[in-house]
């Protein structure tokens, strides 16, 4: 008896390399944050919140989870040592995806309905400003030095580009159909956006916003309509990308350098947002159709497991 | 302070010459009786087309605004017995290029034939006919509106996933019945259904409504539905006189499909996928309704002309009539899928809704359908079978 116990142990201890990072998923259909272990890859925690939660986000202090909560318009914290909400933030009307300003202080919020980017002071606890964007804000990024925040407009196909410090509207770019998510680089000299429905990636010069490159995805035996870009994770070296496929039920990997796609990862259906572990090793998908987390061990290129979470999960973030 | 900077912006974008950057979309209907709902839950809409029209100009504004574009609707309606010609003539004098036409079939023809049609651009927003797509095919015509080839394709496919192979068709009194129950009948050899039986709606319309109206039907629809056994009843009935008396009072326990009960369609008031609650609750905002499948084919007519003019940078008619037949053209439709113009007869590609009353059912193209180019191309008349020649 006790060797078997020692035996699964040792197990555990082996499969485990010595990780503490912890994984968030909001479950838009379910009204929860689905907590994974890092180590032990297994659901561990379920956290109630607000109604249609998407947006996910840690606050600076990696002790808050910032959740929004678009058909409460608000954005829920979670405070994650008891893994209850602690209370809310105002956001402005059904709250999609934000991005915390690396002031730690700001939150940017896209109002889908509202075609508004508002920015959240979350010490006081109002919106200090709003700025007018397009149809249907979708993405946002922050570069990290803190100059530029970026958003996209899904119906009216644009990245727009806000000064973080003046909070003005400094550039509107076209891009291709339906962006989601934009992303800027670790050095804060590219940004890259996701079209949806072309299915490709365009990466822009943060400073002029000229084009440098467009990606474009093929996965065989997969109808081309169904090759759709959505999340995006760039590595702190500026080597990879990695953009989640949605419904082809990929993620690629690409050379962020080169622009040239390396590989295909298989993982749950409609693969929406992506993470990146701190340490750049692993790759936790969302899967919004199979209600489950892939993830991707980057050192050895494969897929190790799949974790049922929530319904509908959307949105990952990791805490180290 | 938002609306200051809001002025500066506008003033420099702003053309220098006044109007240059100024795209007027006309948006062209015919008076049409006022037609008392079947069901006693739905109220009759007077600005049904329209109002999802004014919805993409909205839509087109917004992005206008950021280009320097700006967008702006005029409204006509063709009388009574009136004329076309005599409509486009008046949007053409103010400067309008595209015109949606919310028409049926025979006016819209009559309007795209007319010599004031000939340097128009026209999106057909309402007429299903599949003839407007292949015999009267015409340069200055697009459908934005799915075909009725493409509805019954949407449907069989979805028939064919369940195995739902054998069919009992009823067909009402109307033109357009007919043609829908034409439409079923390709569908069904295309994707290997059989059609046991074929009844025709005789009873009179609206009795429904009528105080114990659900007496008479009571006996009246088990009587026409009594056929050789089936999988489903497939229900021709475009007017809405009495598709909605069907469902529950067959003679034999059979789901209802068709355009009643599961119902194909470009679009429903119950769609909120890909990111149609959006659209949805935009439209709500607007016309204090959901929005339906003509208030789509006018948003989708209406946006793809904006579309258009904003990635060429032009409002020129023959630029930006060439820009949607061509490849690079792409509207986000809510549907899951960029939608496009088939080169070869002008209809707008897109999925199918398989409707419930309530619900989503389905969407279509259905997988395992497929196609060397768009899966898309697997809904209605595909290039080899056109029967376009321009």
């Amino acid at each position: 008896m006790q060797a078997l116990t020692l035996a699964v142990l040792g197990s555990m201890v082996l499969a485990s390399p010595c990780l503490a990072e912890t994984v968030y998923i909001s479950n838009e259909q379910d009204n929860t944050v689905s907590v994974i272990d890092g180590g032990t890859l297994r659901l561990v925690a379920t956290i109630p919140v607000g109604r249609r939660p998407r947006g996910i986000g840690l606050s600076r202090d990696g002790r808050q989870l910032y959740v929004a909560v678009g058909d409460d318009n608000r954005i829920d914290v979670v405070d994650l040592a008891t893994r209850r909400v602690a209370g809310s933030l105002p956001s402005g009307e059904d709250p999609e995806h934000f991005v915390l300003h690396p002031d730690g202080r700001r939150l940017f919020v896209a109002n889908e309905n509202d075609n508004l980017v508002s920015v959240v002071d979350i010490p006081e606890h109002r919106i200090m400003s709003e700025v007018e964007v397009g149809v249907e804000p979708e993405g946002m990024g922050v570069s990290p030095d803190g100059r530029l925040v970026v958003n996209t407009s899904e119906t009216t196909s644009m990245l727009h580009v806000i000064d973080a410090a003046s909070l003005e509207l400094i550039d509107n770019v076209l891009v291709d159909t339906r962006p989601r998510v934009a992303q800027i680089s670790w050095d804060n000299r590219q940004i890259w956006v996701s079209s949806e429905l072309r299915g490709s990636v365009s990466v822009f010069d943060a400073g002029t916003r000229e084009p440098l490159a467009k990606i474009q995805f093929e996965v065989p035996g997969v109808p081309r309509e169904l090759v759709q870009a959505v999340g995006i994770q760039l590595t702190p070296d500026g080597s990879r990308a990695y953009v989640a496929l949605g419904p082809s039920n990929r993620v690629a990997e690409i050379d962020a350098r080169a622009f040239k796609v390396l590989r295909t990862y298989l993982v749950g259906q409609r693969v929406w947002q992506i993470a990146l572990s701190p340490d750049g090793q692993r790759l936790y998908t969302a899967n919004g159709n199979s209600s489950d987390a892939s993830v991707i061990d980057l050192k050895r290129s494969e897929v190790v497991k799949t974790i049922g979470v929530g319904r509908s999960p959307w949105g990952v973030v990791v805490a180290p | 302070m938002r609306c200051l900077a809001l002025v500066v912006l506008a003033m420099l974008t702003g053309s220098p010459v006044l109007g240059e950057d100024l795209l007027t979309i006309g948006m062209l209907t015919q008076a049409r009786d006022l037609v008392q709902p079947v069901s006693p839950l739905d109220r009759p809409v007077t600005d049904e087309g329209i109002a999802g029209a004014r919805l993409a100009i909205a839509d087109n504004a917004a992005t206008g605004r950021f280009t320097g574009r700006r967008f702006a609707l005029v409204e006509r309606t063709i009388p009574n017995e009136g004329d076309p010609a005599a409509a486009l003539r008046s949007l053409a004098e103010e400067g309008v290029r595209f015109v949606v036409a919310d028409l049926d079939a025979a006016t819209l023809l009559a309007a795209a034939a007319a010599p004031e049609a000939r340097d128009l651009l026209i999106l057909n927003g309402r007429a299903p006919d599949d003839a407007l797509r292949n015999e009267a095919c015409r340069e200055n015509l697009l459908h934005v509106v799915p075909s009725r080839a493409m509805l019954a394709d949407g449907l069989a496919q979805y028939l064919a996933f369940k195995r739902w192979r054998r069919w009992f068709v009823v067909v009402g009194p109307q033109a357009g019945d007919r043609l829908y129950a034409d439409a079923l009948r390709r569908a069904a050899k295309r994707f290997g259904h059989e059609i046991v039986a074929e009844r025709e709606w005789t009873f009179r319309a609206g009795q429904g409504r009528t105080d114990t109206g659900h007496v008479t039907l009571q006996s009246e629809v088990p009587a026409l539905t009594r056929v050789p056994d089936h999988d489903v009843l497939v229900v021709a009935d475009e007017g809405n006189e009495f598709g909605e008396y069907l469902p529950g009072r067959t003679a034999l326990p059979r789901p209802v499909v068709g355009t009643h009960g599961i119902v194909a369609t470009g679009w429903s008031a119950v769609s909120d996928a890909w990111g149609a609650t959006q659209l949805q609750s935009r439209f709500e905002k607007l016309a204090g309704r959901r929005m339906g499948a003509v208030d789509y084919a006018a948003w989708a007519a209406v946006r793809a002309i904006g579309e258009a003019a904003i990635r060429t940078g032009t409002g020129d008619r023959r630029a930006i009539g060439d820009y949607l037949r061509g490849p690079d053209f792409l509207l986000s439709g809510f549907k899951g899928q960029g939608q496009s113009f088939r080169p070869w007869d002008g209809q707008m590609r897109q999925p199918i809704l398989v409707a419930g009353p309530r619900m989503l059912v389905s969407v279509s193209p259905q997988p395992g359908f497929l196609h060397q180019g768009s899966e898309l191309d697997t809904l209605g008349f595909d290039r080899e079978e056109s029967r376009c020649r321009r």
